[in-house]
């Protein structure tokens, strides 16, 4: 048989993606090589989870003494800062995949499936929803912390990771849930269309 | 030269609806052969580059069918279609298209991986084609670190990773002066005639003409006629005038 024929053989098909590392090089290259614009995408997580994570901490401190009243208004002000964080976060995040339509076109000329680009997106969502918001927890609890310190109260350390660690959890997870609608819809796309879009 | 890689019968291709409807290919059918360099050529909006794309499996046709290696693309799973434009099809575009964020050596292997190619091997196989076209000392250059016609060059030994059946070329020289525009068609030509690669470039370059084997001229969507280099030479200061 010719050595060039490359006519599909079906059953190989099936096993086209690469291996993980791969996307991860290309999600590293991607926060590395664009360093200050993905420094800006995490900072935008980052100012979100902080808001979320002092708020939350305040939650902590003040669970036993707080009036019902006071509870409320609390939860309230949570609700409406992860609102604030998730609009926040998916604006980012679609903005990263929109200037990027044309890579991802080229990448699919090139042999990429529609999984391998989700697959790329989400792992640097994931960086970069990990970094935004370890950062971001510390920050807004830390701050928060000194406030209450200021007025004689305190969360206590346990309350303190507490936060960080649900601040953590509650970024990362926001950052890949904003980050996988736009990827999938960009993976979907025909290679073509991919290509012909300007930012 | 029997051995068919292209053939297309009356492609049809529809942009936009009702009053804005456009026809871009109005029933194109066509084939090209093994080992051939064909030129699409025809003025700007005539639908090369539509064609192009639905040669290359980038998009799909709304009528007719394309068959590459007598495989019918519009009936290729999306996952198919990668496995196709991984194995059988380089591309080559006008805008280089290169991955920003990658090095040269990277550009050309990422095809060969995602091909399940071991990484040792990718990157011999790489730095052999870097060869290939000149570039073997710069390829740990990211694209923004290279001249166009360097990254032409990147882009060319990237088409021919998987040592595809076809190479397709988007107005390669589009973006190139004219020098190294007729260095890319000089290259292009090379590995056209060292490597058997059948190469089919959609342009309206007139330095092209002469490398290619036969030339499909385009105009409203339809295939207006094909010429062989021959008859060309017979005409050269008549009708070869700018479209």
């Amino acid at each position: 048989m010719d050595p060039r024929s490359t006519a599909l053989p079906t059953k190989e098909i099936k096993n086209t993606d690469p291996p993980l590392w791969v996307a991860w090089h290309q999600a590293l290259a991607s926060i590395r090589v664009r360093f200050v614009r993905q420094a800006v995408t995490c900072l935008g997580v980052a100012l979100g989870i902080a808001f979320f994570a002092s708020i939350q901490l305040l939650r902590e401190a003040q669970a036993a003494s707080a009036e019902p009243q006071d509870a409320a208004r609390l939860k309230w002000l949570v609700a409406t800062s992860l609102v604030m964080c998730l609009v926040g976060v998916t604006n980012s995040m679609l903005m990263s995949v929109a200037e990027r339509y044309r890579e991802i076109g080229t990448i699919k000329c090139l042999g990429a499936s529609d999984g391998f680009i989700v697959k790329v997106f989400c792992i640097e969502a994931a960086l970069l929803g990990l970094i935004g918001s370890v950062g971001g927890s510390l920050i807004g609890a830390g701050l928060m912390s000194i406030v209450l310190a200021i007025d004689g109260s305190s969360a206590g350390w346990e309350g303190f990771l507490k936060v960080v660690g649900l601040g953590t959890l509650v970024g990362v997870l926001m950052t890949i849930v904003a980050a996988i609608a736009p990827a999938i819809q960009a993976a979907r796309m025909p290679a073509a269309a991919a290509l012909r879009v300007e930012v | 030269m029997a051995d068919v890689v292209v053939r297309t019968t009356n492609v049809v291709k529809v942009y936009g609806m009702g009053e804005a409807e456009v026809r871009a290919l109005n029933g194109v059918s066509c084939e090209i052969y093994r080992g051939e360099y064909v030129s699409i050529m025809g003025p700007s909006g005539s639908g090369k580059s539509t064609l192009f794309n639905m040669i290359g499996g980038l998009d799909k046709p709304d009528e007719g069918s394309v068959f590459v290696n007598s495989v019918d693309i519009a009936q290729l799973t999306a996952r198919e279609l990668a496995f196709l434009r991984c194995h059988t099809i380089g591309y080559i575009f006008q805008t280089f298209n290169l991955i920003t964020v990658r090095t040269a050596l990277e550009n050309v292997t990422l095809p060969m991986l995602f091909a399940g190619m071991q990484p040792d091997e990718a990157d011999e196989r790489g730095m052999m084609l870097l060869d290939l076209v000149g570039l073997q000392n710069r390829y740990h250059h990211r694209p923004n670190e290279l001249s166009g016609g360097q990254q032409q060059r990147v882009a060319i030994a990237r088409a021919l990773a998987n040592n595809p059946s076809i190479v397709l070329a988007d107005e390669p020289t589009g973006n190139l002066d004219l020098r190294t525009g007729k260095e890319i068609i000089e290259l292009l030509r090379r590995l056209n005639k060292e490597q058997g690669v059948t190469i089919i470039s959609a342009t309206h370059d007139l330095k092209m003409l002469d490398a290619s084997d036969r030339i499909f001229h385009i105009r409203d969507g339809q295939l207006a006629k094909i010429e062989t280099r021959e008859e060309l030479t017979l005409q050269v200061g008549s009708v070869q005038g700018e479209d």
